[in-house]
C-alpha cells in the first residue's frame, strides 16, 4: 500500500471504535475504553507515520499525498467541461501539521477520561444515567466513549480531506457530536433557572453553529457552482492559481465583491460559528456544561480549530487578488475585524469569570480571534503555527481544570464539616492552595497558563503570539495595539486563575480536603505540559535578537509551502519583541499582584475598581440577555403566535375543521334524509309487521287438539265450498 | 239386495257421529275411540264401493286392510301418548293438553 493510501486510513480506527462500543461492548466499561484508546492510537501511529513520512519527502508542498476516488459520475452542470466529482484524501503540509497534533490530543484526552469516567470505583446506586457521577464510575461511560470516538473520526476526515465538501461532512458530524457531549449529562438540573442546563447548551451550541453552517454550505455551493470542483488542490493550486484568478475577476451578484470575496465572506461565516468568533460566540461559554474532557477535546484539539484550520485550508481563495503589502480583499478584512475585536472583546469578559471553565472558554475564543486577525493580515504561518501551540496549552489547561474540579468534588466528600456541601466546585473563589493539595495539576497548569500568557523565551505561547504580534506590527498597526491589549489582558486573566486557584491559602473545607488524581488523569497532563512548551521551538524565527539559530523556524519552513508562493520571512524587529514581554510579564505581574491576598468573603478587587463596568464583564455584555431579547423571543413569539395560533390553529386548522364539518354535514344530512326513514324505515317496518303478524296469529294457537281439528273442519267446508261451487253452478 | 246407498248412508252416519265424538268429547281414549269409528265408515265406503262398483279387482279390500293396520298402529302410539300424558298429569281431558298454546 502506498502512503497516499494509507492517508485514508487515518479517521477510520476512532468510526470503527464507535461502532463497536456501540453495537457490541456498551455492557462492558473496560472493554469499551480499551476498544476507544487502543483504536484511537492506532489513529495515532498512522498520523505519525503519515506525517513523518511527508516531512522525509522532497520537496513536500509542491508534492503532496493525495489519493482520490470519483464521487459522482458528473461534473458540475453550470460549469462546462467539468469532470466528475471526486472524493479523497490529501496531505499537504498544513495538514501535516494538524495530523501532528489532532491525533495525539485526542489521544490524550482518551486517557484523561479514563479517570475522569471514575473508571475502577464501583457503581454508585445513588448515580443516575445523564447526571454527573459523585463517587462511583460514570454510569453512561461507555456511551461517552462512543461520541468522543465518533468526534476524533470527525475531526480527522475533516483533517485529511481532499475537498471542501468532504471536509464540510466532518464539520458537520463534528457539529452532531458537540450536540451530544455538550447535552452528556442530559438529565441535570440547577436550582437557579437563570443558570443553563446541559440540554439547553447544547441546543443553543447546536442551532448557533448551524447559523454559520448555512451561511459555509452556501458558500461551497457558490464555489462549486463557479468553479465545478471543489477540491482544494484544483481550485487553489491547480496551473499557478489560474482558477483563483478567474475567481477574483468575476464580479459575484452582490456589487462591489468579486465571486472570490463573496465566497469568501459566506465561508467566514461557517467559522464564525465554528470558531466562535463575534457575534456567533454566544454558544461556547454555555458549551462548558458537557464533561471537561468535552471541553478540552472541543476547545482545544476539534472544533474550534476546524473553524480556523478551514480558513487557512481556504486561504488562498480568501486572500485571491491580494499581494503582500497591499489593501485587503474582503473576506481578509472580515476575518481582520471580526477577529481583532474578538480576541479583545473575549478577553475582557474572560477578566471577570469566577468559574474555572468559563475564563479559559473565553480564552479561547479571544485566542481564536488572535488566529483569526493574524489570518485577515496576512500571517499564513503565524495563524497556523498559534493553532497548534494554543491546541496544546488550551487542551492542558482544559484537563487542568478538569483535575482541579475533580479534586474539589473529592476534597468536598471528604471535607469533615457539612458546610463544605453543596459548594460550587467549579468557582475559583472556592479554592486556594492547591498547589499543595495538586502538585503536579499544578505544575503543569502553570506551564499551560504561562504558554497562554506568552511567558517569554521557553514557552510555545510566546513564540506563536509573538509571530503574530510581528506580523501585524508590520501590516497592519492598529490590529496590533490592539491584540497587544488583548495579550496583557490574557496574561492578567491566566494568572488570575493560577492565584485564584493554586495561590494563597485555601478558601474552603472543599479545597482543603481536595486530592491529586490518578495517573490516568496526571499522564495526559504531563505529556501536554512538555507540548506546551517544546511544540514553540519549532517555531523559533531564525534571526531572532540576531543570534542565527540552527535548526530554527522549521514550522516556518514547513507549512509556507503549503502555500503556492511560500510566504517570506519577516525581518527581526524589536518593537514586537518588546512589546510581548511588557506585556505578557506585566500581566502576569499585574495579576499576581491583585490576587496574591485573596481571602475567602472578599469582594474582587477588580470589582472595586472597576465599578459598574465590572458587572458588564461579568455578564459578558449582556450578549445573552440582548439575543434572547433579539432572536429567541422573537422566534418564540413568531412560533407561538403567528405559526401556532394563526397559520396552524387558525389557518390550517380552520381550513382541516371546515372541510370536518363540511364532512359532518353531509354525513347528518344523509342520516336525517335517507338513512333513518328509508333504509332503517323499511327494515324497521319489516321487523315490527312480521311482530304484528305473528302477535296476531299467535291467538290461533291454543295447543288444544279439538279445536285445530275444529278449524281443519271449516278449512275443509271452505274448501269444499270453493273447489264444488263452481260446479254446482255450472250444473 | 240392499242397495248402495244405504251403505253410504250408513257410513256417512258413523263418520258424523265419529266426526262429532272427535270435537266433541273430553276424554282422549273417547277421542281415539271416535276416530276409530271416522276410519270405520271410510272402511265401509271401501267395502261397499268394492263390491258394488268393481267386484273383480281386490284393490278396494288391500285399501280396507291397509286402513285396518294403519288404524291398529294409530291406536296404539295414541294410547302410548295418553298414557304418558296421563303419567305426568294425572288427567286424560284432552282441553287440559296446551302446552302447546302460542
Amino acid at each position: 500500500m502506498t502512503p497516499d493510501n494509507v492517508v485514508w486510513l487515518i479517521p477510520l480506527p476512532p468510526l470503527i471504535a464507535f461502532f463497536i462500543i456501540v453495537l457490541f461492548t456498551n455492557r462492558n466499561k473496560a472493554l469499551s475504553h480499551w476498544v476507544a484508546i487502543g483504536l484511537m492510537g492506532v489513529s495515532w501511529l498512522l498520523s505519525w507515520g503519515v506525517f513523518f513520512r511527508a516531512l522525509g519527502t522532497a520537496g513536500f508542498g509542491a508534492q503532496v499525498l493525495q489519493a482520490a476516488v470519483a464521487w459522482l459520475p458528473f461534473g458540475a452542470p453550470s460549469v462546462a467541461g467539468t469532470g466528475p466529482l471526486s472524493m479523497g484524501v490529501l496531505v499537504d503540509p498544513l495538514t501535516a501539521a494538524m495530523l501532528f497534533f489532532v491525533p495525539l490530543i485526542c489521544l490524550l484526552i482518551f486517557v484523561y477520561s479514563v479517570g475522569y469516567g471514575n473508571f475502577g470505583r464501583p457503581v454508585d446506586p445513588h448515580d443516575l444515567p445523564g447526571q454527573p457521577p459523585h463517587r462511583g464510575v460514570e454510569p453512561l461511560y461507555s456511551r461517552f466513549f462512543a461520541f468522543l470516538s465518533l468526534f476524533a473520526f470527525a475531526m480527522l476526515l475533516l483533517v485529511v480531506a481532499d475537498n471542501l465538501l468532504l471536509m464540510f461532512v466532518g464539520w458537520e458530524i463534528m457539529g452532531l457530536c458537540s450536540y451530544l457531549l455538550i447535552g452528556f449529562w442530559y438529565s441535570r438540573d440547577y436550582s437557579d433557572p437563570r443558570q443553563i442546563t446541559p440540554r439547553q447548551a447544547a441546543v443553543k451550541a447546536f442551532i448557533v453553529t448551524r447559523v454559520g453552517d448555512m451561511l459555509m454550505l452556501l458558500g461551497i455551493a457558490y464555489l462549486y457552482a463557479q468553479t465545478g470542483t471543489l477540491s482544494f488542490r484544483q481550485i487553489m493550486y491547480a496551473d499557478g492559481g489560474a482558477m483563483l484568478a478567474k475567481l477574483a475577476s468575476t464580479p459575484s451578484s452582490i456589487v462591489g465583491l468579486s465571486a472570490a470575496g463573496l465566497i469568501g465572506l459566506l465561508l467566514f461565516g461557517g467559522t464564525v460559528g465554528k470558531s466562535a468568533q463575534f457575534p456567533l460566540h454566544v454558544w461556547l461559554p454555555d458549551a462548558m456544561e458537557g464533561p471537561t474532557p468535552v471541553s478540552a477535546m472541543i476547545h482545544a484539539a476539534t472544533m474550534v480549530s476546524a473553524g480556523v484550520y478551514a480558513m487557512l485550508r481556504m486561504f488562498p481563495l480568501l486572500s485571491a487578488g491580494w499581494v503582500s503589502g497591499g489593501p485587503l480583499t474582503p473576506p481578509m478584512m472580515a476575518m481582520a475585524v471580526v477577529g481583532t475585536f474578538t480576541a479583545l472583546f473575549a478577553a475582557t469578559i474572560a477578566v471577570a469569570q469566577n468559574d474555572i471553565k468559563k475564563v479559559l472558554a473565553y480564552s479561547t475564543i479571544s485566542q481564536l480571534g488572535f488566529m483569526l486577525a493574524a489570518l485577515g493580515t496576512g500571517a499564513y504561518v503565524a495563524a497556523a503555527f498559534h493553532l497548534v501551540t494554543h491546541a496544546f496549552f488550551k487542551a492542558l489547561l482544559f484537563l487542568g481544570s478538569g483535575s482541579v474540579i475533580h479534586g474539589m468534588e473529592h476534597g468536598e466528600q471528604h471535607a469533615p464539616s457539612a458546610a463544605a456541601h453543596g459548594l460550587d466546585p467549579q468557582n475559583m473563589l472556592n479554592m486556594g492552595g492547591l498547589r499543595r493539595r495538586m502538585p503536579l495539576t499544578f505544575w503543569t497548569f502553570v506551564a499551560g497558563g504561562l504558554a497562554l500568557a506568552g511567558f517569554p523565551f521557553i514557552t510555545a505561547g510566546f513564540w506563536s503570539k509573538d509571530e503574530i504580534l510581528a506580523d501585524t506590527w508590520a501590516h497592519a498597526p492598529v490590529i496590533f495595539v490592539v491584540l497587544a491589549l488583548a495579550a496583557f489582558l490574557t496574561a492578567f486573566y491566566t494568572m488570575r486563575q493560577i492565584s485564584l486557584t493554586f495561590l494563597g491559602q485555601p478558601r474552603t473545607a472543599a479545597a482543603e480536603h481536595a486530592s491529586e488524581n490518578t495517573w490516568t488523569m496526571t499522564l495526559p497532563l504531563a505529556a501536554l505540559g512538555f507540548f506546551a512548551v517544546a511544540a514553540g521551538w519549532a517555531g523559533i524565527p531564525e534571526d531572532f535578537l540576531g543570534l542565527n539559530l540552527a535548526g530554527a523556524a522549521r514550522f516556518q519552513a514547513m507549512v509556507g509551502k503549503a502555500l503556492l508562493s511560500p510566504p517570506e520571512a519577516l525581518p527581526f524587529n524589536v518593537v514586537p519583541l518588546l512589546t510581548s514581554l511588557v506585556v505578557a510579564l506585566g500581566g502576569l505581574l499585574a495579576g499576581w499582584w491583585v490576587y496574591r491576598r485573596f481571602a475567602a468573603g472578599e469582594t474582587d478587587p477588580l470589582a472595586l475598581a472597576l465599578g459598574p463596568v465590572y458587572g458588564w464583564l461579568k455578564n459578558k455584555y449582556y450578549f445573552d440577555e440582548l439575543y434572547d431579547w433579539a432572536f429567541v423571543r422573537p422566534v418564540r413569539w413568531l412560533a407561538e403566535v403567528v405559526v401556532s395560533q394563526w397559520i396552524d390553529r387558525g389557518l390550517i386548522d380552520g381550513a382541516l375543521h371546515g372541510i370536518g364539518r363540511l364532512g359532518v354535514a353531509i354525513g347528518d344530512a344523509l342520516r336525517e334524509y335517507i338513512d333513518v326513514p328509508v333504509v332503517t324505515g323499511a327494515g324497521d317496518r319489516l321487523g315490527s309487521g312480521v311482530k304484528d303478524v305473528g302477535r296476531s296469529a299467535r291467538t290461533l294457537q291454543t295447543g288444544k287438539v279439538q279445536e285445530y281439528l275444529l278449524m281443519a273442519l271449516a278449512m275443509v267446508i271452505v274448501a269444499g265450498i270453493v273447489l264444488f261451487l263452481p260446479i254446482l253452478m255450472s250444473r | 239386495m240392499i242397495p248402495l246407498s244405504w251403505y253410504l248412508i250408513l257410513a256417512a252416519a258413523l263418520f258424523c257421529v265419529g266426526l262429532y265424538g272427535v270435537l266433541a268429547r273430553r276424554n282422549a281414549v273417547a277421542l281415539l275411540m271416535s276416530l276409530e269409528l271416522m276410519l270405520n265408515a271410510v272402511n265401509i265406503n271401501l267395502v261397499a264401493f268394492w263390491r258394488f262398483q268393481a267386484p273383480a279387482s281386490t284393490g278396494g279390500l288391500m285399501f280396507t286392510v291397509v286402513v285396518l293396520a294403519v288404524a291398529a298402529a294409530e291406536a296404539a302410539v295414541g294410547l302410548a301418548l295418553i298414557l304418558s300424558i296421563y303419567r305426568q298429569r294425572q288427567t286424560v281431558v284432552a282441553e287440559d293438553v296446551d302446552q302447546m298454546k302460542g
